[in-house]
């Protein structure tokens, strides 16, 4: 109860600092899919979850890094209870279960995830980092899963890495049309793919260089 | 009756008209297809019914209510101007202050009447203590452009619209506990010249004024708006405490600087690539796309009325 109070509290806030907007390029899947956005802030999931539809969002899980999240008990409350998040262990060496079968039981149970393939939220210049292969694994083994990209835009802006306090400022979430895995398509291909539809959702600068 | 509320019970009556033309628009011209122009102005007129309430309610609020109203209105429309700016991260702290510090307290200083450093404040303090915390972060990358852009934005969306609640605060003989008025007469005579020019345009319009800057403003817009925004002033003049001859001259001044302040404001989306500066207002685009002419009348207006009608 607690807990879906606070989800609801932290989608709502999200909502009212950012005045978040949606842009669907084509209505969402309504069989389970994996949401894959770009990595810039710790907001990120929150703002890429508060937009979704409300009974979309209800079955919807961010994947989150289990190293991060399970640091202290406050954390591991957030991570575990309030956002609902699938904890995976990012270091190979520290692994006692598979993420890929963590994630897949999730779109098993009729469950989206909200995924961030770069790995690390991105603190560089580079607009997106190179792709692991998660997105690639899920994908294949589960054939026609729909994988929708999704640009979080000027999030990076509200919360600037060493900040602390946020700033209003307006974000988007930009979905596009899903990528679904072709027969025969390679890891590589496929992730250049999913990248490509990913970067090709961001905003064109407005602003004059 | 209260002036008040006669004034919102013909405001709404005039929304109630304009509702019913849109429907028959819909209706005899679109017969019920989608329609841009009558779409679009239906969604305007339904913009209209919610931002009238909002006034309505903040008016029942009196002084407070107003003030808490255009800080929200100047908070929305900063927001929309910095998310549009050039910034960087080194800019950070200057925006939070900008947000967190200046606005509540230029709106402070107007809560608590302090004219001599809420006319000030932002134009001397702001101006001279941003670019100083800019500068600690010794980032010089398009410097000046950064922070001529945090304070252009602070200077619009704070400082002019906080003018508009700083009328509760002029001392007019004769006129005590009737201050709201005042910013009735500004909000409404600005915001129906805007209303006039799109109709006069949509009617009549032919000859563009700038059509680099707004493709929408017509000469036949402007005059025909202006003018029959400045009757509708001269009509007004017994909410306020001009003469109709005054209410129609301070009506043309504040037409004239709202349907330049429009202009100005289109310049800068047309330079920053943008059509619209939000997505708040159905039908309208952002706060500051309604509220680009009021920004520009306030601080006139106000100082029309301190200088010649307070003592």
């Amino acid at each position: 109860m607690l807990e879906r109070l606070l989800r609801s509290g932290l989608a709502t806030a999200a909502g009212l600092l950012t005045g978040v907007r949606a842009l669907w390029a084509e209505p969402p899947p309504t069989a389970p899919c994996v949401f894959y956005g770009n990595h810039v802030s710790h907001g990120d999931f929150v703002l890429l979850w508060a937009v979704l539809p409300p009974a979309l969002r209800k079955r919807t899980r961010p994947v989150a890094g289990a190293d991060y999240w399970d640091r202290d008990p406050l954390r591991r409350y957030i991570g575990r209870r309030v956002v609902r998040a699938v904890l995976i262990e990012r270091e190979r060496t520290r692994r006692r279960e598979d993420p890929i079968a963590q994630m897949d039981a999730v779109l098993a149970a009729g469950g989206n995830l909200i995924l961030f393939p770069e790995g690390t939220r991105n603190l560089g210049d580079a607009d997106l980092l190179p792709f692991r292969s998660g997105l690639y694994h899920l994908a294949a083994g589960r054939s026609g899963l729909p994988l929708v990209p999704a640009w979080i835009d000027n999030l990076h802006r509200v919360l600037p890495k060493g900040e602390f306090l946020p700033i209003p400022l307006l974000c988007t979430v930009r979905f596009g049309a899903p990528v679904v895995l072709m027969p025969g398509e390679g890891k590589g291909a496929f992730l250049d793919r999913a990248r490509a539809a990913l970067l090709a959702l961001k905003p064109v600068e407005a602003h004059r260089e | 009756m209260s002036e008040s509320a006669r004034l919102f019970l013909g405001i709404f009556a005039i929304l109630g008209l304009a509702t019913l033309i849109g429907q028959l628009l819909r209706w005899r011209v679109a017969r019920g297809q989608a329609h841009g122009v009558i779409d679009n102005l239906n969604q305007r007129i339904a913009a209209w019914w919610a931002m009238v309430a909002l006034v309505a309610l903040a008016f029942a609020g009196g002084k407070g209510g107003v003030i808490v109203l255009f800080a929200l209105l100047s908070l929305l429309a900063l927001r929309e101007f910095v998310t549009l700016s050039y910034t960087r991260r080194s800019d950070h702290v200057a925006l939070a202050m900008a947000f967190y510090v200046f606005l509540p307290l230029q709106y402070g200083l107007i809560w608590i009447e302090w004219y001599g450093l809420y006319s000030i404040f932002i134009p001397v303090y702001a101006f001279l203590f941003l670019p100083i915390v800019a500068a600690l972060r010794a980032d010089t990358n398009r410097f000046l452009e950064r922070i001529a852009e945090v304070q252009w934005a602070l200077m619009l969306a704070v400082f002019c619209l906080s003018h508009v609640p700083a009328l509760m605060t002029l001392e007019v003989p004769g006129y005590a506990g009737r201050n709201l008025l005042l910013i009735a007469f500004l909000v409404i005579v600005v915001q129906s010249s805007d209303v006039l020019q799109y109709v006069w345009g949509k009617l009549f319009g032919k000859h563009k004024v700038a059509p680099l800057l707004s493709p929408s403003k017509t000469w036949e817009g402007f005059v025909g708006g202006v003018a029959s925004a400045t009757a509708l002033g001269a009509a007004l003049y017994w909410i306020t405490p001009f003469t109709v001859g005054e209410a129609a001259v301070i009506a043309l001044a504040i037409n004239l600087m709202g349907f330049f302040g429009g202009l100005v404001m289109s310049g800068i989306k047309r330079d920053l690539g943008v059509k619209d500066w939000g997505h708040l207002i159905a039908g309208h685009g952002g706060v500051l796309d309604r509220l680009d002419s009021v920004l520009f009348a306030a601080p006139v207006y106000f100082h029309i009325v301190r200088y010649w009608y307070v003592p």
